[in-house]
This record gives C-alpha cells, sequence and structure tokens, in this order.
C-alpha cells in the first residue's frame, strides 16, 4: 500500500500527476467512464484509490459517472470524475445539480477536438464557453487550467479546495498536450500540502438550515447519517432546502449560488505574469497554450516589442478586473487559445476598447506555434 | 367569532408522522393517485426494520412518484430526471452501511434511467429500487411511456401505442436483481411486507407497483379510477415464484403479483471490498 502523498521526484504524464494531486488532496472517490484522453486518470485512480481506503467505480456512461460522484460527495467524500469533450457534453445537466444543490466535487476535462467526436484525440481548447454556460439556467463555478504535468497536480488538489471551501463544482479543464505528455513532476512533503474540507454544521439539529449561508456567502454542509435530516433537491429552494415556487426563492437562491463566488474573486481567481512590468502588448493565454505564449513573449522582446504574458490560471469566473485595470494601460492583447475565439471575446469584453483584442486561435489539433503569435504582434503592433 | 371545534381540536398524530415532513403536507399528488399508497406502505416498512432512521437515505429522479423524497424525514435527495440509481449507487459505494433507497416512477426509471436500472442490476448494487407503474408520464400530463400497454391512449399517441411495453420483472430479472417483486396498490399489506424484505435483502432489489393514474391515464382510456382498483382486485394473479417471463400486463389474461425472484449473491460493494481491501480488519 502506497501512501496519500507520493513525496519525490517522478517523471509522469499531466493524467498521471492530476490522479495523484487528488489523492494528495483526499480524494476517496472516483466515478469513471472511459475516453480518450482522460482515460489514464481513471486507471490509475482505480489503482490508487484502494491504498487510500477509497471506491472506484466505472460507471455506464459519463452522466452515470457525474451522479455517482454528486451522490457520494453528500456521504462527507471529496469525489472526482475525469473525461473528455463528448463526455462533459452529456454531464452538463448534473453540472447544474452540483451547482443547485451546492455540491462539492471535481470534474476533469482533458480536453480534445470538436464538435462531436472531432479528431480522437488531438489537443484542444474548443470547451471553455461550454465549462462556463454549458448547462442550463445561468450560475457561477469555478474552471481552472493547467499548463503541465506538475500544474495538473496543484491544481487539482486546489480545485478540490476550492470546490471544499465553496461548495460548488470545480472543473480542471486541461487538454491532450497537457493531459499526455510526461515531464518533471515533484511531488512535496505531505505536511507541506495545504488541504481544505467544507464547512460542517454546528449547534442545534432542529434549528439547521441546510442552505443558511455563513459568514463567506457558503453555508455549512452535514453528510447523510449525521442526523439532520437534509432534503436536497434540484428544484428551487429555500434556506431549508425545500422546493419553493416562488420568484422570490429564486432570486434568493441565484443569489446565493452567484455571490458566494462573486464575492470571494480575490481568493478564487488566480493569474501568473511574465515580462509584464513594462508590457504595452499582453499575450493572454491559459493551459497548453501558455507555453506558446511565453515562446512568443521572448522573441517579441527580442524583436524589440514590449511584450508580457498574461496566464490565467482561473478562467472561470474570469479575471474582468485585472483585465480592465491593464487595458488602461496598454495598446492591446493578444489572446492564444486552440480554439476560433472563445475567452478572446472575454478579453475583448473586458478591454472594453481601452485597448485592442487580438486572437491568436487554432481550430485544434494541434498547440500554436510561435510565429503565429509574432505574425499577430508584428501586423498590428508598432516596436516600442 | 367562533371556532370550528374540530379545526381547534388538537389533530391526532399519525403513526407515520415521524417519518414524514409534516411542514410540506399537502402533498402534490391528485385525488385518485396511488403514489401516496405506495409511499405510506414504503414508510411503514422501513420502520418496520426497527434500523435507526439515519442509517436510511431515499433517492428520486423526476416526476410525480420522485417527489416522494420531498415528503419523507430522512436524509433525501430529488436528483435529475433518470439519474437516480446512479447518484444512489455513488452513496451506497461510498457509504455501504446506508439502506439506500430508490422511490421513482416508471417513465424515470425505465426510460430515461433504464440503462442505469440494467446496470445496477447487473453489478447487484446493494438498492432497494421501488418503481410507481402508472403506465403513463403523469407530471408532464399523459405521454407515453416505456410501461404504456399497446394501443393505449396517450397525448402522444392520441389514435393508440404503436409500441409494446417492457415487462419490467422480466427486466430485472435478466438484468441480475436479487430481489424482484410486484404488487398494486390494493395490496398494501403484502407491498409493505415486500418492501420490507427488499430493505433487508443485500443485494438489487426491484419493487414494481401497479398504481392508477386517473387524470392522465385513466380519463384517456375509459377507466374510472374504481376500475382500475377493480382490475387489481379481480384480473390479478398472486403467485409467488412465478417465472418472471410471463409477468408482462394484460388484465384480459391476468396479471401476475407477487415475490418473483429472491436470492442471495453477493453485492458490488462486498465484492469491492473483498478484491480491494484485503488487509481490512472484517
Amino acid at each position: 500500500m502506497k501512501p496519500a502523498v507520493l513525496t519525490g521526484e517522478h517523471y509522469i504524464t499531466g493524467d498521471i500527476a492530476c490522479a495523484e494531486g487528488a489523492i494528495a488532496a483526499g480524494c476517496t472517490f472516483f466515478g469513471a467512464y472511459p475516453i480518450t484522453p482522460a482515460t489514464e486518470i481513471a486507471e490509475h485512480m482505480a489503482e490508487r484509490l484502494p491504498d487510500v481506503g477509497g471506491t472506484f467505480i466505472q460507471m455506464e456512461d459519463e452522466i452515470a459517472a457525474i451522479a455517482s460522484i454528486i451522490g457520494a460527495a453528500w456521504t462527507g467524500a471529496k469525489t472526482m470524475t475525469a473525461t473528455s469533450g463528448p463526455g462533459f457534453s452529456l454531464m452538463m445537466e448534473n453540472i447544474g445539480l452540483a451547482v443547485c444543490t451546492e455540491t462539492p466535487c471535481v470534474i476533469v476535462n482533458v480536453q480534445r477536438t470538436g464538435p462531436s467526436t472531432g479528431l480522437p484525440t488531438m489537443t484542444g481548447q474548443g470547451d471553455m464557453m461550454q465549462a462556463r454556460w454549458g448547462s442550463h439556467g445561468d450560475y457561477e463555478l469555478i474552471a481552472l487550467a493547467p499548463s503541465s504535468p506538475q500544474d495538473c497536480f496543484y491544481q487539482t488538489i486546489r480545485a478540490f479546495n476550492l470546490s471544499e471551501k465553496y461548495r460548488v463544482p470545480v472543473l480542471v479543464m486541461a487538454d491532450e498536450i497537457v493531459g499526455h505528455m510526461s515531464e518533471k513532476v515533484v511531488i512535496p512533503d505531505a505536511g507541506k500540502i495545504k488541504t481544505v474540507n467544507r464547512p460542517t454544521p454546528v449547534g442545534r439539529k432542529d434549528r439547521f438550515k441546510l442552505y443558511e449561508p455563513g459568514p463567506n456567502g457558503v453555508a455549512p454542509m452535514p453528510a447523510i447519517g449525521d442526523g439532520y435530516n437534509i432534503h436536497v433537491t434540484g428544484l428551487t429552494h429555500d434556506e431549508r432546502g425545500y422546493p419553493s415556487m416562488s420568484v422570490e426563492a429564486q432570486e434568493q437562491m441565484l443569489a446565493r449560488i452567484k455571490n458566494k463566488i462573486r464575492n470571494n474573486l480575490n481568493d478564487i481567481v488566480q493569474t501568473e505574469t511574465y515580462r509584464m512590468d513594462d508590457a504595452d502588448i499582453v499575450v493572454v493565454s491559459y493551459g497548453i497554450s501558455v507555453r506558446t505564449g511565453l515562446a512568443a513573449v521572448d522573441r517579441a522582446r527580442a524583436m524589440g516589442y514590449r511584450a508580457g504574458l498574461l496566464r490565467l490560471v482561473t478562467v472561470w469566473p474570469f479575471p474582468e478586473a485585472m483585465i480592465r485595470a491593464i487595458a488602461g494601460r496598454i495598446k492591446g492583447f493578444v489572446t492564444v487559445e486552440i480554439n476560433l475565439g472563445q475567452v478572446h471575446y472575454e478579453v475583448e469584453r473586458c478591454a472594453g476598447g481601452q485597448a485592442a483584442a487580438h486572437l491568436v486561435g487554432h481550430a485544434g489539433g494541434k498547440i500554436i506555434h510561435p510565429d503565429k503569435v509574432l505574425e499577430c504582434i508584428q501586423r498590428e503592433f508598432e516596436r516600442a | 367569532m367562533t371556532t370550528n371545534p374540530k379545526r381547534s381540536a388538537k389533530q391526532p398524530e399519525h403513526p407515520l408522522d415521524d417519518l414524514i415532513r409534516t411542514d410540506r403536507i399537502p402533498h402534490i399528488w391528485c385525488p385518485g393517485c396511488g403514489i401516496g399508497t405506495a409511499f405510506s406502505s414504503c414508510l411503514r416498512a422501513i420502520k418496520a426494520t426497527g434500523l435507526p432512521y439515519n442509517r436510511f437515505t431515499m433517492v428520486s429522479g423526476i416526476g410525480c412518484s420522485a417527489r416522494g423524497a420531498g415528503y419523507i424525514k430522512l436524509d433525501s435527495f430529488h436528483t435529475t430526471h433518470g439519474r437516480a440509481i446512479p447518484f444512489a449507487s455513488g452513496i451506497k459505494m461510498a457509504r455501504p452501511d446506508l439502506k439506500v433507497i430508490v422511490f421513482s416512477g416508471d417513465g424515470d426509471l425505465f426510460a430515461i434511467g433504464g440503462n442505469h436500472f440494467i446496470h445496477a442490476a447487473r453489478r447487484n448494487m446493494d438498492l432497494t429500487v421501488i418503481c410507481v407503474n402508472n403506465l403513463t408520464y403523469g407530471m408532464t400530463g399523459g405521454q407515453v411511456a416505456a410501461t404504456t400497454p399497446n394501443m393505449a391512449k396517450s397525448t402522444t399517441t392520441p389514435l393508440g401505442n404503436p409500441d409494446s411495453p417492457f415487462n419490467l420483472p422480466l427486466l430485472a430479472y435478466a438484468s441480475g436483481a436479487s430481489y424482484i417483486a410486484r404488487w398494486t396498490i390494493l395490496h398494501t399489506r403484502d407491498l409493505t411486507t415486500a418492501i420490507n424484505e427488499a430493505i433487508m435483502r443485500k443485494g438489487f432489489s426491484f419493487i414494481e407497483v401497479l398504481s392508477p393514474c386517473p387524470v392522465n391515464y385513466g380519463r384517456r382510456n375509459k377507466e374510472k379510477p374504481i376500475d382500475t382498483l377493480k382490475l387489481y382486485q379481480d384480473r390479478t394473479i398472486t403467485k409467488n415464484g412465478a417465472d418472471p417471463a410471463r409477468a408482462e400486463i394484460d388484465f384480459d389474461r391476468g396479471v401476475i403479483i407477487g415475490k418473483f425472484i429472491d436470492i442471495d449473491r453477493s453485492a458490488c460493494d462486498d465484492r469491492y471490498c473483498e478484491i480491494n481491501r484485503p488487509c481490512s480488519d472484517d
């Protein structure tokens, strides 16, 4: 039996690193359905979960996989599933259920190219808007984008922590290259890994209300069997969790679901910057495309452009305030993503006409070459 | 102002009140509907186990029957359409000591949720699945279901259903269920006993409860509420151990009710533990 945290240096793929991150974060339940390029996460979890007393089950489809992890989450377990585009589409309705019932869980999407079966299984980043809006209705959730195997390890831990803290499904939006490539992954000592557990109720059980928010807007969550007699429903519900067919209950519920995220953006939104101090051209990127961006920034600098990189570690909620602030002092943004414009339109919206917003996109199937970014910079901007 | 003495008098407590969210009553079910009867049989069966209530949880999908989860005073889950069984499977595998009951309708469990049903039965997932079969989609107004008899009228088969319905006990048997019974809401004592047995039976238990939907099925098929109950009384054949292959619902020929299957075989969670937790103390 191996320990939960495999401290040491490893040479592993992003998928395996993601699975190890989950185990290190305290995940004890994985509901699976095979799909390339995410299958290795399930395979590794099947092997590793018994080590930590956890449970793995391969369900009959992706809908069942996500339903199982939402159910299991209410036993108090930290739960996860992993999929790719087609499975992600099938999971959408139940992602909405997790949002509505405020159930913590982690869904990994190792993106490939779409629409439909697409190019199985070459890389893509075309599921970013689906991640934000794919389930029906209005809501908030959190999506993170790892850009290396090492990052897969850390972002999966962070996904669990955010999910537990805010009682929200968290999406880890990886991609085929990040998932399948092998790199050095350093796993620190168990004591150095910070894990967060969901808030649990205290006080009299007869006065407990399932959705009465705590100080940070998040309601404490009991587990099945704790004696709270909870009722959990995807119907619009009041603070007791009881269905309530009223406009007021809908407003109140949606306010809670949105505000617990919107009021904690400083904690949730994470970005990284590179050579940004004096930059007037900002390359915006996430996931594997960060590598394109990094190379392009260095080469643009060598050519005399004041280029910098803004990496979105958290993609949803979108770092609106930051983009707006940057827009006021730069010439323009160049968003690099393996789709034909998704996050780009968010950047353009937040640039608000103060700075130009250009897209270097691709239909999918391969990483974008830094030359494409340089071409855009040369075409659209002048040297400093 | 005078007060009606009947109103001011303290209402006697119902023996099932400790299992009901009385603050959610009245329920949504129509007059003549059988779901309430099936539901109270389920509550009685839970009570009869003598097990502490916090060892139970109820999961349902979407539809009239699925609203049961909202009225039971247990940890209860009203999930998405068709997905009660995989949701319940997640609970069961994460907490094998819980008694997990799925209470839902035929549309939910056998059309949109049909795939989940056969796979949970195949795995012998330790669930008690109670299907209130009213032969139609009640909540949406009476559309044809996977259980609607051939030639029956519904809003989406106005001239008659061209298709044949599932034989649910046979489907459960072929998929691998450990316990299979069928009763009607007229047979409440047998139904209560069956649910009690199903809860205590380790493995996948399935109980089909025939139940009238006078508003959305009976009305379109010249079947008054009392006619349906008379069919349940006169045109059913109680037979334990009957061949599930002969369990099709045809009131002209007679409908077999009773316990079809009750076998002891290891359940999904037991086998997972056996294989994956060889060093555990038990």
